[in-house]
């Protein structure tokens, strides 16, 4: 129980500060902001890897290769697709 | 590596998500925060992977490369149009991703034989019934965003007694689990298809119209379920991401939600649309004034200040370009041009500013509604362009109008105003507009592409 209190506090502090810089992020940028969650929550890649390479039966690796594909798609497409925006935010337009 | 040597690492990484979050807070450095952002999850996979407990490395491989490289075919073939579709994709991943971790993580204990702690038995649950929810809800967003479904609310009788049925099943189930002290096979089929069946039924009675705010929420769910699962594997570096993502969405949904004035409880379980009354005020005895090309051409040559209202209707004619092109002209001669956003303007949060982003407009001309609405009475020409429920004044006049009280841009306050529209249909909440029918107001039927080809073609005449 004291890790699960433990983890409930940094969920909390997490929650926190995540309000705090969201609100800083212009309208302009919430698609960008978006796809870019999209990435972060990706980090259940580090559940996925484990559940993959544990060595636990065919099951644990079936599941593990399909969460390991899952999330690699989030981080490698949302990341990818978020730079590919914010290259397109100028202040000032290219000559064509 | 030692275990406190991979726990400061994953700290590192949880420093570059939250400076990342930090400079989106610019445009100018929005794109060094997104690299940074990479690079910390750069760093927690190969902390990872360098884990004891992991012991093969084929299957990882594989699935590191096909999510690689679909993820990255995805990125680069989207149209921007399309970034709605694609960011509900990516939460259905998302939550599923958890899915499968929290389900293997209980197949695992349950083949094993050994028994769980209360709290993972518990926060297990929850990753799996939030990440199925995710899964599911997202794949109908999907399917409704990019037509596959229809976008029209879907209802039966008793869907609420149904869905309120579906999930106290679910959490009976779960209780009975947590209270076990073995992993059950019976409970676990069951709360799983049950919340995956829970996710289709919440997301089918919600419209079209309203997918901004199911697809932000859903984005929050996405991250709520990594968070989840980082209880259930005890790795804090999931609970601060999954609690990053999880704010970012809750944020986005009431954005989204102040902009059409309506609470999250009313667009959930609403089905707006469903039953569209028509208590609207007729538009009979009243005309409207049209206008023809040279006439609005030559309104927006001499006009000071200029303010665009673009709406979903430009996306839809891909004409973003043309009004680059138009905005060019009109400052050549010496006017100012502005754009407006209203945060409902596209399919998704910020969406019409991506896409006139793409279309080279520069970021420091594109306004938010609370930014811009005191200008425009001092505003020589409005040019409102696929837009209508976010400039109908009905919005602050009319209490019996559906959209009473919805926050609006103040076209009608400017000196003068040209709508390009199709024809005489009204919009998405199915409501006439008293914006056409004001004497300041002239109209410009057509097509949204060819109105504004045309008008190009004659300003660079004059």
């Amino acid at each position: 129980m004291e890790l699960l209190i433990g983890s409930i506090v940094i969920f909390t502090l997490a929650t926190f500060l995540g309000v705090a810089l969201i609100h800083r992020v212009p309208t302009t940028l919430h698609t960008p902001l978006m796809s870019g969650a999209n990435a972060i929550s990706g980090i259940t890649i580090i559940g996925a890897l484990l559940v993959a390479g544990g060595g636990h039966g065919w099951v644990s690796n079936i599941l593990g290769f399909l969460a390991v594909v899952f999330a690699m798609i989030n981080v490698v497409g949302g990341y990818a697709v978020t730079d590919r925006m914010l290259q397109m935010f100028k202040r000032k337009p290219e000559a064509e | 590596m030692p275990a406190w040597g991979a726990e400061l690492f994953y700290l590192l990484a949880a420093v570059c998500f939250i400076l990342g979050l930090k400079w989106l807070a610019s445009p100018a450095t929005a794109v060094r925060g997104v690299r940074l952002s990479s690079v910390g999850m750069l760093i927690a996979i190969a902390v990872t992977l360098l884990d004891r407990q992991i012991v093969s490395y084929g299957v990882i491989g594989g699935g590191l490369l096909v999510g690689s490289g679909v993820g990255l075919w995805m990125a680069r073939s989207v149209k921007m149009t399309a970034m709605p579709q694609m960011v509900a994709l990516l939460n259905g991943l998302g939550g599923g991703a958890s899915l499968l971790v929290g389900s293997g993580e209980f197949l695992k204990s349950q083949i094993a034989g050994y028994n769980l702690a209360v709290d993972t038995t518990l926060t297990m649950q929850l990753s799996l019934l939030i990440g199925s929810v995710t899964f599911t809800g997202s794949i109908i967003a999907w399917a409704k965003l990019q037509e596959v479904m229809s976008g029209r609310p879907i209802v039966f009788p008793g869907q609420k007694v149904v869905n309120a049925a579906i999930f106290l099943v679910i959490a009976g189930m779960a209780t009975y689990q947590v209270m076990q002290s073995e992993s059950l096979l019976g409970p676990f089929y069951v709360v799983v298809a049950l919340a995956l069946l829970l996710g289709v039924l919440l997301v089918i009675p919600i419209g079209g119209a309203d997918m901004p705010v199911v697809i932000s929420l859903l984005n929050s769910y996405s991250g709520i379920a990594a968070a989840m699962t980082g209880f259930v594997i005890r790795n804090d570096e999931l609970i601060i991401a999954g609690a990053l993502v999880g704010s970012s969405g809750i944020i986005l949904s009431q954005i989204m939600c102040k902009a059409m004035n309506r609470s999250l409880g009313n667009v959930l379980f609403g089905a707006f649309g469903a039953s569209a009354g028509a208590i609207t005020k007729s538009a009979e005895g009243l005309s409207v004034r049209q206008t023809s090309a040279d006439d609005a051409a030559v309104q927006l040559g001499y006009a000071k200040s200029v303010i665009v209202v673009p709406g979903y209707g430009l996306a839809v004619a891909q004409a973003q370009h043309i009004v680059r092109e138009l905005a060019d002209l009109v400052e050549k001669r010496g006017g100012e041009v502005k754009y407006a956003i209203h945060p409902v303007a596209g399919r998704m949060p910020g969406h019409m500013n991506v896409l006139l982003a793409e279309a080279n407009v520069p970021y420091d001309k594109l306004f938010d509604m609370d930014q811009i609405n005191a200008e425009f009475e001092r505003t020589d020409l409005v040019l409102v362009i696929g837009a209508n429920d976010v400039v109908n004044p009905a919005a602050r006049t009319d209490p019996n109008s559906p959209i009473y009280g919805m926050p609006i841009l103040n076209v009608d306050q400017s000196r003068s105003i040209i709508v390009l529209k199709r024809g005489m249909g009204s919009g998405f909440a199915g409501i006439e507009n008293e914006l056409f029918y004001n004497p300041k107001t002239a109209m410009l039927f057509g097509d949204a592409k060819t109105s504004l080809t045309r008008l190009v073609s004659e300003l660079k005449q004059l």
